[in-house]
């Protein structure tokens, strides 16, 4: 905040002698971080909540991987095992994937990236992260006291009536949890709308904004109705009503049509941000503006739309009407056309660009690969007559891994990569990073491409153990896992070394465009020293431009 | 600033729209008396729904408010159509037949 | 660039109660707060359709699958109190609006009197859904483990149970889903209710401050439009839950 601040900072050591204004020095204290209104600072705070959520969730899944190394359930018994894979996908779900890209990322980005000061509502924002976290705690001590075991799924009766586990303080934390999502969404839309700087039309912005946009109008939509949903849940569970118990007239199919509602939109709300880091990696390290900008951006949109009709495919084999049935098999074929677009445009931007291989750009060419094996597998399961056969096998498991995990993790981790330097003012070695990028891509695939041939061979689901026959891809499974468990904490390490170690980046270390690049890295607490005046659209590459930032390259990598 | 806010309604408007909604009410129940078969929810419906209206229109200031918040609040009641449509797709077409069981 | 001081982005917010505002450090204008503001509460009140949405599928649902069930268990609600109540609630959006045009015509007093109005009227519905409860509670229709005991539905009129139960011999069990979710959608009702009520009280507050004027009751103008939505759930609610089999009797 003030020119002091410059005085303060520590001297001695020759790259810190001098250090600029910025978000990072302009205050100190705890205080001055668990209360702070800046949007990059409470970006950071998500970071530390979410990163801690996910080591917990893998935690979980390397125990899952660890107790289907063999066939015999010897590390746990069943009821041990069915708590496992429901904390897994509870905390994965609700507390890592859902707020990853856009607490983060988009925290630290969206006012950035159009040019205003912070977000709409900065005390909402904070308030997310604390509703985050109590929401957490919730679910913690669910987990401390002995979790749960109905599947991230919570499918009734048996969540509502049998389980005797710790459904409602988890219910309470994902209701909780809700709430965060909603706020950052919430301000989301405002600030989009009502804050771009001056000259920043709708198609000057970048995809990254349009992905995020659109992903917070499914948040707003869809977590309301899981929220009556899990209300509903709990309600039952504590007033022994009868509303989703066939034994007292209810409808269990009623709870899957309200649940996956919101949570098939929810994959969305995982996937289309990701989609958006994506887009902004392959324009800067492909050098050239996103092939069909208009196309893309209006795919983000038809993807948030079409994707709220498309839910009853998980609903096939649970009694839904064939009518039905059939309309969602063919909806949910249609969401695949604006998928498969982003796609195709992305391999065009690549056509012809002068591409560098730097770790961002490895992530993203991962995801383009990945994501298109998920895709392609997310068609096949919503054909009518594939689906009762690979319903609730290792097939679906597989296929929505390669979503989540081969899509959004990965353009997550892409995205820190690009814009870790912009966030913290530091480089991260470049030789451990590639290596990560190549481990968290061969290993993922080691896991999961042998569990589609499992769940086709007919392996089901949610087993703690299995027929010996299914041992060895089992086996190469786990060695999978194992693999991208070291490519996951790799980056957390040499994130942490950089913070202190890392060489100093200087604003712009990919030569990038875009507004966020044109402030300095790390930013000051405003952004942005004068209100930028935007007269171009995004990822205006030239030629010259890219020719001689290759031939500076070229040179420095002599030196 | 002031400029910029939209004017003052007369006290007149916001009594006539009470009265109007008060009369809504009384209909609906007159109307729920009657025996109208089929129609009497939906006619219970079209009475909410003109209710709502002149709430949405004139108490919450449609009328003055940024043609993006009309929209939102329209996205709003459309998707609470959609979610209701889209569910009777499935309990509208349900026919309960019972399959043969092999062995019987 | 580095040595430029941030002085001109420092603009701190609220002001003073009187004279010129200054905008909160984000934006650039007044103007563009209270848009971003209006906007944001709009998109809460989406959030809050969505809601009540999921409540309104169940209901729609449900009512589908056991028509008779849900006809006869509504036809022992009081339509009378829940007439009643939606007069209150009428009344309570007139005060509403009465009250931030006292504002924007900085008539400080009206405000607050049409404010405490808006208060006692919301108290009033509350008192009447409450009597309405305890009638529930006394006629043993409250589903679930609540009470001790057991949910119990009994049609008075043989001739009419006799009908009912014709077409779905098990309406008492499906009687129970109805009251489950009369009792859910009406206790979330009153839930908003009484949220608007604590908001209420700190405006009234602040209004006895002299926080708001003409020229700024942003606030206000919030508030009226939560509690203006909390009476359109309640204009949707009447019909379905009170008025369903009312022509039966």
């Amino acid at each position: 905040m003030d020119t002091t601040a410059v005085a303060r900072a520590p001297l001695g050591t020759p790259e810190t002698a001098y250090e600029r204004p910025s978000y990072l020095n302009s205050e100190y204290g705890w205080k001055s971080w668990l209360f702070t209104l800046d949007h990059k600072r409470i970006a950071l705070l998500y970071l530390i909540s979410v990163t801690f959520f996910f080591a917990l969730g893998g935690t979980f899944a390397a125990i899952i991987r660890l107790e289907l190394l063999t066939p015999e359930g010897d590390l746990m018994g069943p009821d041990t095992y069915n708590r496992v894979f429901t904390m897994h996908g509870i905390i994965m779900v609700f507390f890592f994937l859902i707020p990853a890209i856009p607490a983060v990322l988009g925290n630290f980005l969206v006012p950035i990236m159009i040019g205003a000061k912070d977000l709409a509502m900065p005390r909402l924002n904070l308030a997310s992260w604390y509703v985050y976290n109590l929401g957490g705690l919730f679910t913690l001590w669910a987990i401390v006291n002995g979790g749960v075991d109905t599947g991230w799924t919570f499918y009734t009766p048996f969540s509502t009536t049998y389980s005797n586990t710790y459904v409602v303080p988890t219910a309470i934390g994902i209701f909780v949890t809700g709430f965060s999502t909603i706020f950052t969404a919430l301000n989301f839309i405002v600030t989009i709308h009502r804050m771009r700087a001056p000259g920043l039309s709708w198609f000057r912005l970048p995809l990254f904004i349009w992905s995020t946009y659109a992903t917070s109008i499914i948040i707003m939509l869809g977590t309301p109705v899981i929220a009556i949903t899990i209300l509903l849940v709990a309600a039952e569970r504590v007033f022994g009503l009868g509303i989703f118990n066939p034994k007292l007239g209810g409808d269990p199919v009623l709870f899957e049509h309200l649940f996956w509602f919101y949570s098939h939109p929810a994959v969305y709300i995982m996937i289309l941000p990701a989609m958006g880091v994506v887009s902004e990696l392959i324009a800067a390290f492909a050098r050239k503006k996103v092939f069909g900008y208009r196309i893309v951006a209006f795919a983000s949109v038809a993807i948030a739309v079409l994707g709220f009709l498309v839910w009853g495919h998980h609903l096939f084999v649970a009694g839904e009407s064939a009518y039905s049935a059939t309309v969602f098999s063919v909806l949910s074929m249609l969401v695949a056309v604006p998928s498969a677009v982003k796609v195709f445009n992305w391999t065009a931007t690549l056509y012809e660009g002068s591409i560098s291989y730097q770790t961002p750009m490895l992530y993203a060419l991962g995801f383009i690969g990945l994501f298109t094996i998920g895709g392609l597998t997310g068609v096949m399961v919503a054909t009518l007559g594939i689906d009762p056969h690979v319903h609730d096998t290792y097939f679906i498991v597989a296929h929505f891994h390669y979503i989540m995990v081969g899509g959004t993790i990965m353009a997550y981790l892409g995205g820190l990569h690009y814009w870790w330097p912009k966030m913290t003012g530091r480089l991260y070695p470049g030789f451990a990073s590639k290596l990560s990028a190549l481990l968290v891509f061969v290993g993922f695939n080691l896991t999961f491409f042998p569990q589609f041939i499992l769940g086709y061979m007919g392996m089901p689901r949610r087993y703690w153990s299995y027929p010996p026959e299914f041992q060895v891809l089992n086996v190469l499974s786990t060695a999978g896992a194992t693999i991208l468990g070291v490519g996951y904490v790799l980056p957390i390490c040499y994130f942490a070394w950089s913070l202190k170690y890392g060489a100093k980046s200087g604003d712009n270390p990919w030569g990038a465009v875009g507004l966020e690049w044109d402030t300095p890295s790390p930013p000051p607490t405003e952004n942005f020293y004068t209100t930028p005046v935007v007269t171009h659209g995004p990822y205006e590459y030239t030629r010259e431009e890219v020719h001689n930032r290759l031939t500076q390259e070229k040179e420095a990598s002599l030196v | 600033m002031t400029e910029h806010q939209h004017p003052v309604t007369p006290v007149s408007t916001y009594v006539y729209v009470f009265l109007a909604l008060l009369v809504g009410t009384g209909l609906t129940v007159v109307a729920a008396k009657v025996d109208l078969g089929w129609a009497s929810t939906p006619v219970a419906m079209l009475i909410a729904i003109t209710k709502a209206l002149l709430v949405l229109y004139f108490f919450m200031e449609l009328r003055h408010s940024a043609r993006m918040n009309v929209l939102t609040a329209a996205a709003g009641f459309f998707w609470l159509v959609l979610m209701l449509s889209t569910f009777m797709m499935d309990y509208g077409t349900r026919v309960a037949t019972v399959l043969p069981v092999a062995g019987k | 660039m580095s040595s430029t001081p941030l002085v001109d982005r420092h603009e701190h917010g609220h002001g003073g109660a009187h004279g010129h505002r200054h905008p909160a450090h984000q934006f650039d204008s007044m103007e563009q707060q209270k848009e971003s503001s209006t906007l944001g509460m709009w998109l809460f009140l989406v959030t809050e359709i969505m809601f009540f949405g999921g409540l309104f599928t169940a209901y729609m649902v449900y009512r589908h699958m056991y028509p008779v069930a849900f006809a006869v268990a509504s036809s022992t609600l009081n339509v009378t109190w829940g007439a009643i109540n939606t007069g209150v609630l009428i009344c309570s959006s007139l005060t509403m609006a009465l009250a931030i045009r006292s504002a924007q015509i900085n008539w400080r007093k009206g405000s607050m009197l049409f404010l405490v109005l808006t208060m006692l009227l919301g108290g009033a519905f509350l008192g009447i859904k409450a009597i309405e409860y305890h009638d529930k509670f006394v006629e043993n229709h409250v589903p679930g483990n609540v009470l001790n005991q057991p949910f119990d539905f009994v049609l008075e009129n043989a001739h009419e149970a006799a009908a009912a139960a014709r077409v779905d011999p098990l309406y008492q069990r499906h009687a129970e889903i109805f009251f489950s979710l009369y009792f859910i959608m009406t206790g979330l009702h009153a839930t908003h209710m009484i949220i608007g009520l604590g908001v209420l009280a700190v405006l009234l507050f602040y209004t006895k401050r002299g926080k708001f004027d003409s020229e700024y009751y942003n606030p206000l103008e919030m508030t009226g439009l939560y509690w203006h939505f909390v009476d359109i759930v309640w204009i949707f609610l009447f019909p379905l839950l009170y008025l369903l089999g009312a022509h039966t009797h």
